[in-house]
């Protein structure tokens, strides 16, 4: 029978609100009477929950020690400070779990990943964390190995975790989505099994995170999120259908809401045909999703690779810088394997411990990285015009 | 012609380097790797036995990883 609920005042206050609640959720493990363990520890977390909220501090250690054998991440050690008076979660660990490209699932697969987690821990997860891992939170130390061993026969492997590439992540692509300029699904797929020992054994100064998005829409945020994104776009003609035109025309204020708000003005409309001035389009995909019928992504796709962002909690976030203005996307994805192995060697050799690829290149200068790992400066790298010190012409170039 | 240094051979070289250094300083994957090259040269040791020695290293369970603000290689717990 699972234990009595811990009285918490303090974030029942949390349950107010016509929001979902990870408290109500963490209740109903606490009370699940099929997974006695995992309700004891769902039990304490909830007490710890209480206890941190009434006195203002947080209670959990992270790192150490712990993970399974052989990998260097994965599993992300949390230790609590008060383990007499909380023993069901005096370590209470995270795991993350490889997610498949896409997040796409059978209903069948779900319940078993679900069915291995009541086995062997709480029973709490996150669908996804941000990385995009599948997230187990609330392992002891001696059910790593088992869940692991679980997870494997189900045909699921760790994520990353540490100073190492992270779990590549993608957004639907070719999938469900008729603007993906190249199959996001297919190159997440292909990286995470290509960079297994990137992934699985920490040897770079920081984490580095793949993000793939199809189109500039940009649904994985990888931009303002991976240190490489890879972001879908075409280089031919945006494909129009003037019939289609026609009918928006009539039902939406062409001017005003798609024309007029065309970054670089390169949209006219005179009231019977629609022309784009396609070498001032900067593909930032607003017509496109307003008229989601007439027009669509030209038919020369690829995408454009950039590097450097990152999102931290508390400060310094960075957008990712185009490196390649247009590539190909097509296996086997030689290119772009070689471009982030030239980028580690470097990185890896001169980064300093906690230092973001893009925080490297900001100490090093752009100029420089790009001459180590062997590109040449090219115009699209350019945010504003006389704004990037970085790239200087020789004087027969001017 | 020296002797070949073979990625048992470096793999031994890191670990009593992780053994001395115990306690006193974390080493990550690349301070082991820079050594190394250091150590038995750069004609005779790269990043690419590095690489495999650490491997053996960590799938032996001689070493294993840590997490202190960053990745190192440390001796397993006792
Ligand atoms: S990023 Fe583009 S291709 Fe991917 S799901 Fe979003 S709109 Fe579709
Ligand atoms: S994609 Fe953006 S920049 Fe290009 S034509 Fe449409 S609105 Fe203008």
């Amino acid at each position: 029978m699972a234990a009595k609920l811990r009285e918490t005042p303090l974030i029942d206050e949390l349950l107010k609100g016509p929001w979902p609640s990870f408290v109500k959720e963490i209740k109903k493990c606490a009370q699940n009477e099929k997974n006695e363990r995992g309700s004891a520890r769902s039990n304490d977390l909830l007490g710890v929950l209480e206890r941190s909220y009434k006195e203002t501090i947080g209670h959990w250690k992270h790192g150490g020690i712990v993970g399974v054998m052989g990998y260097g991440g994965g599993v992300i050690g949390r230790y609590n400070d008060l383990p007499e008076e909380f023993p069901n979660v005096a370590h209470f660990h995270t795991i993350r779990v490889n997610q498949p490209s896409g997040w796409f699932y059978t209903s069948d697969i779900l319940r078993k990943l679900c069915d291995i987690w009541d086995k062997h821990g709480s029973g709490i997860t996150n669908m996804h964390g941000s990385t995009g891992d599948i997230v187990f939170l609330g392992c002891a130390t001696d059910d790593l190995e088992p869940t692991f061993a679980d997870l494997t026969a189900l045909g699921f492997d760790l994520g990353g975790s540490g100073s190492a590439v992270r779990t590549p992540s993608c957004c639907c692509g070719m999938a469900r989505c008729e603007w993906a300029c190249y199959d996001t699904m297919a190159l997440t797929d292909d990286l995470t099994r290509t960079f297994q020992d990137e992934l699985h054994r920490p040897a770079f100064p920081y984490k580095f995170k793949f993000k793939m998005s199809g189109c500039p829409n940009d649904c994985v945020a990888s931009i303002a999120r991976a240190d490489m994104s890879i972001i879908g776009t075409w280089r031919d003609d945006i494909q129009i259908d003037q019939k289609a035109v026609a009918d928006y025309a009539s039902k939406l204020n062409l001017e005003n809401d798609v024309i007029s708000r065309c970054p670089t003005k390169c949209m006219s409309w005179d009231g019977k045909k629609l022309s784009i001035d396609n070498s001032n389009c900067v593909k930032c995909m607003h017509c496109i999703n307003a008229m989601p019928k007439a027009l669509a992504p030209g038919k020369d796709r690829g995408a454009t690779i950039l590097l450097g962002s990152k999102a931290p909690i508390i400060g310094g976030a960075l957008l990712s810088s185009v490196i390649v203005p247009f590539l190909k996307i097509e296996p086997p994805y030689e290119d772009i394997k070689e471009l982030a192995e030239a980028i580690w060697d470097l990185w890896a050799e001169h980064g300093k411990n906690r230092e973001r690829v893009g925080e490297f290149i900001q100490r090093i200068g752009m100029g420089n990285f790009l001459e180590q790992i062997g590109l040449e400066p090219r115009p699209e790298m350019v945010i504003n015009p006389r704004s990037n010190p970085y790239i200087f012409y020789d004087q027969d170039q001017e | 012609m020296g002797d070949e240094v073979t990625v048992s051979t470096v793999a031994e070289a890191m670990y009593e380097m992780v053994k001395q250094y115990h306690g006193k300083k974390n080493l990550k994957a690349m301070d082991l790797t820079k050594a190394m090259i250091e150590k038995f040269g750069g004609d005779n040791c790269d990043k690419q036995l590095c690489k495999q020695a650490i491997r053996e290293l960590i799938d032996s369970g001689r070493c294993t990883y840590s997490y202190v603000g960053g990745s190192y290689i440390v001796l397993p717990p006792t």
